[in-house]
Formats: C-alpha cells, sequence, structure tokens
C-alpha cells in the first residue's frame, strides 16, 4: 500500500522531469544555432560596430558567454547522470586483477567517467591499490581523471571542431597510459609512505554500493549542474572576458612570433608556466580560442592548457600525505613529458 | 543515542555534510555524537574511496559527496 504510493508518486516526479529535459533541449538547440545572430543584434543595438576594436571585444563576449554556458550546462548534465554508473566502488572491481598494459588503457579510459575531486585522490589512490589494481595502472586513472576533462572536451569540439577534440581526446589518452606504464616499470611501490604499506597488507573493506532509479540518476545530473556551473561560472566570465579583451585588441598574428609554431622553446616554457598555475577547463579555454586566434600554435596552446588542468600545485600537496617526494616528482615529470611530446606533435600535425 | 562519523579531510563539501547532520538532528530533536575524522589513515580503515564519507555506530552508509538531506533524514 505504502510502497504503490512512493512509487507513483516517484513515476511522476519521472514524467515531469523527462517533459523538462525534452522542453530544455529544444530550447537549447534553439538558442544555440541563434547564437552569433544574437550577438550581432545586441552589439549593434548598443551601436558598436564590429570594425571596432571595442566592438570585437564584446561581440566576442557575447557570443562566447552564452556559448560556453550552454555548452557547460549541457555537458555536465549528461556527464551527472553517466557518473552514476560509473562509482569509484564500481571502477575499482572493474580494474583490480588487471594486468599492465590492458589495465592501463581501461583504467585512463574509466577516469574520463569516474566522478572525480582532487579532495578525494588519496582515499581513492588508496582504495585502488588495495583492491589490487597495480600502481602504474592507478596512476594511469589519476593522470586521465583531471586531464582527459569532459569540459575541455566538449568545449574543444564546439569551439575547433571535433578533429581537434578527437586529438586532445587521443593525446590525453595516450599520456594517461604511457605515463602509468613507465611509473609500473619503475617499481615504485616501496615509495608510498609507510602508512599506506600497512593498510595494503591488511585486509580490505567492503562498501556495498546502491541501486539507483532513473529519478535519482536525472536528479543527481541536476544536483551536478547545480554544483559544478553554480562553481565555475565565475571564471567562465573572466576567462571569456580576457579572451574578448586578446581577441578585440592584440594585434593580429601578435602571438606567432613567441608562441607560433617555429619557436622550440614556446612548448617547454608553455608547461613550466602552466603547472603552477590552477584553474578549471572551463575558464582556460576562452583564452585559449583567443590566443589561437591572434596566431599562437595549437600545440604550444594545449600544452599550456593541459598542464594548468592535470598539474596542480593543490593536488600534488594532497597526494603528499600517501607518496614520498621521489613518487611525487616522478609522476609530475612523467606527465610533464607526456605533455611536452603531445604538443610537439600537434605543432607538428597541424 | 547514534554516533555519527564524517569522514573527510576538510574540503568544503565535507564541511557542508556535518553542518546538515547538525541541522536536521536539531530539528527532528535527535540525540546525536558528532564526530569528524580528518586523518587519512582512519579514514582510509572505513574503506571508503571517496570522501565525504557518513559512519553510524561503525557501519558505512554513505561514501562520495554531500548526502541528500531526505537521506540523512532517514538515518535518525
Amino acid at each position: 500500500m505504502n510502497v504503490s504510493v512512493v512509487d507513483k508518486t516517484a513515476s511522476a516526479k519521472l514524467t515531469w522531469w523527462l517533459i523538462g529535459i525534452g522542453l530544455g533541449g529544444v530550447l537549447w538547440i534553439a538558442v544555440y544555432s541563434q547564437l552569433t545572430a544574437l550577438a550581432d543584434a545586441v552589439v549593434s543595438a548598443v551601436g558598436l560596430s564590429r570594425g571596432t576594436h571595442l566592438g570585437e571585444a564584446v561581440h566576442f563576449f557575447l557570443y562566447d558567454t552564452p556559448k560556453v554556458l550552454l555548452l557547460l550546462t549541457g555537458i555536465v548534465f549528461v556527464m551527472g547522470v553517466i557518473q552514476t554508473f560509473f562509482s569509484p566502488e564500481r571502477t575499482r572491481a572493474l580494474l583490480s586483477g588487471k594486468q599492465e598494459g590492458i589495465g592501463n588503457v581501461l583504467a585512463a579510459t574509466l577516469g574520463i567517467v569516474t566522478p572525480f575531486c582532487s579532495c578525494s585522490a588519496v582515499p581513492l589512490f588508496i582504495g585502488f591499490l588495495s583492491a589490487g589494481v597495480p600502481l602504474g595502472v592507478t596512476f594511469s586513472f589519476l593522470i586521465s581523471a583531471p586531464m582527459v576533462n569532459e569540459i575541455a572536451l566538449v568545449l574543444l569540439f564546439g569551439m575547433f571542431g571535433w578533429k581537434v577534440a578527437a586529438l586532445y581526446l587521443g593525446m590525453g589518452l595516450l599520456v594517461a597510459i604511457v605515463a602509468g606504464m613507465v611509473i609500473g616499470k619503475l617499481r615504485m611501490e616501496r615509495h608510498l609512505e609507510d602508512w599506506v604499506q600497512k593498510i595494503l597488507a591488511g585486509q580490505v573493506a567492503q562498501v556495498n554500493g546502491e541501486q539507483l532509479s532513473w529519478l535519482e540518476r536525472l536528479q543527481a545530473g541536476g544536483a551536478h549542474v547545480r554544483e559544478i556551473v553554480g562553481k565555475v561560472w565565475p571564471y567562465v566570465l573572466v576567462g571569456i572576458a580576457l579572451g574578448a579583451g586578446i581577441h578585440g585588441y592584440v594585434p593580429e598574428d601578435f602571438m606567432a612570433s613567441f608562441m607560433g609554431r617555429d619557436v622550440w622553446w614556446a612548448v617547454p616554457a608553455a608547461v613550466l608556466l602552466g603547472v603552477p598555475m590552477y584553474t578549471n577547463a572551463a575558464g582556460i579555454i576562452p583564452i585559449v580560442e583567443a590566443l589561437i586566434g591572434k596566431g599562437a600554435a595549437l600545440g604550444t596552446v594545449l600544452a599550456f592548457m593541459m598542464a594548468v588542468i592535470a598539474l596542480s600545485a593543490p593536488e600534488m600537496i594532497i597526494l603528499r600525505k600517501a607518496l614520498r617526494p621521489t613518487l611525487i616528482a616522478t609522476f609530475a615529470g612523467v606527465v610533464a613529458t607526456g605533455i611536452l611530446l603531445v604538443g610537439y606533435i600537434f605543432n607538428w600535425l597541424l | 543515542m547514534k554516533n555519527i562519523k564524517v569522514l573527510g579531510t576538510g574540503c568544503a563539501n565535507c564541511r557542508t555534510t556535518v553542518a546538515l547532520v547538525e541541522a536536521v538532528a536539531r530539528e527532528k530533536g535527535v540525540e546525536i555524537s558528532l564526530e569528524k575524522v580528518e586523518n587519512l589513515p582512519d579514514i582510509m580503515s572505513y574503506g571508503v574511496m571517496s570522501t565525504p564519507g557518513v559512519v553510524i555506530d561503525g557501519q558505512v552508509v554513505h561514501a562520495g559527496g554531500v548526502p541528500a538531506r531526505s537521506k540523512v533524514e532517514g538515518w535518525l
């Protein structure tokens, strides 16, 4: 009796969610297809011309802000739902007992869809190791999770097309897979802190996963949008404003002289500059877009972006609690080398 | 009296979880002893992989993210 009442309200709620998603989707497509027209209309309504610096900057801002926010909301909702299928516990179960090689590939791939927050990096790391996931495979996951970022992927797709997005995805996975295999080959287990080694020798506690209904999955998507978009929108606006300034005021080909593809030291400089900086993908991509428009080479800029989002000082400080400095340095060194190679390969290919 | 532990290394979500559990307990007039576990080896001894986690009377009931309010109400 009681159960059927609960079922009825749940199915009514689910219906409302589905109607809402349908309407939202239609509205989303309608607005997204009219972005240039909307920005043109507003720019001419306030009496600016696109021939002027200010006009170009304002147009960039008005065009990019709704575009980035729309893409962001869409992907974050979809990922929020997808992530309910890949809890860390499930991912760990999929990875445990896998050999190096195939395990690295699987770990890097799962790193894209498993929910990950750098404040959980250590528990996740130890949880994986204690279930028998090899160290190198665990690192493949830890590298891929922040670097092959679904937000970065969708924004790159929206701004540069599918080829650049696919290259970014492929190269990011490659760095995570190879870096994990290298760390695995180096046999660095003894560079874990003592308390970690003690836990690994002990028993594994088991937590049972929960079974979720579709309503709960959709609600998780909604909560994900509130959490992520609610948190990153100021970064996005600042990023777009900076990008707009570059777009409007920096002369054409200005960047080519020191961020162009013929400047051999630009890629390492970009990586070195990117490591201490930390922001999220959504904030950095409008800047990337503007730099590329001014003649910066794609590989150089992507290397900068990967270094900013994959190697961050806060995450390393957290990892330091479980990893000795040698292992942290190896981790940073291997990933930085990978990013460097990606930068050169992009510059050479495109 | 229920013994509730919130596991987490001190990120924003962990503080939100502690505040939420406190608020719900006060609202419902349930007496609890609330404890924050920030020491990593202690957190790991519960086998939790994503923080914040919630432990009630030694049993892990939640892991990963701030629990929904309805879920917290169900525990108390």
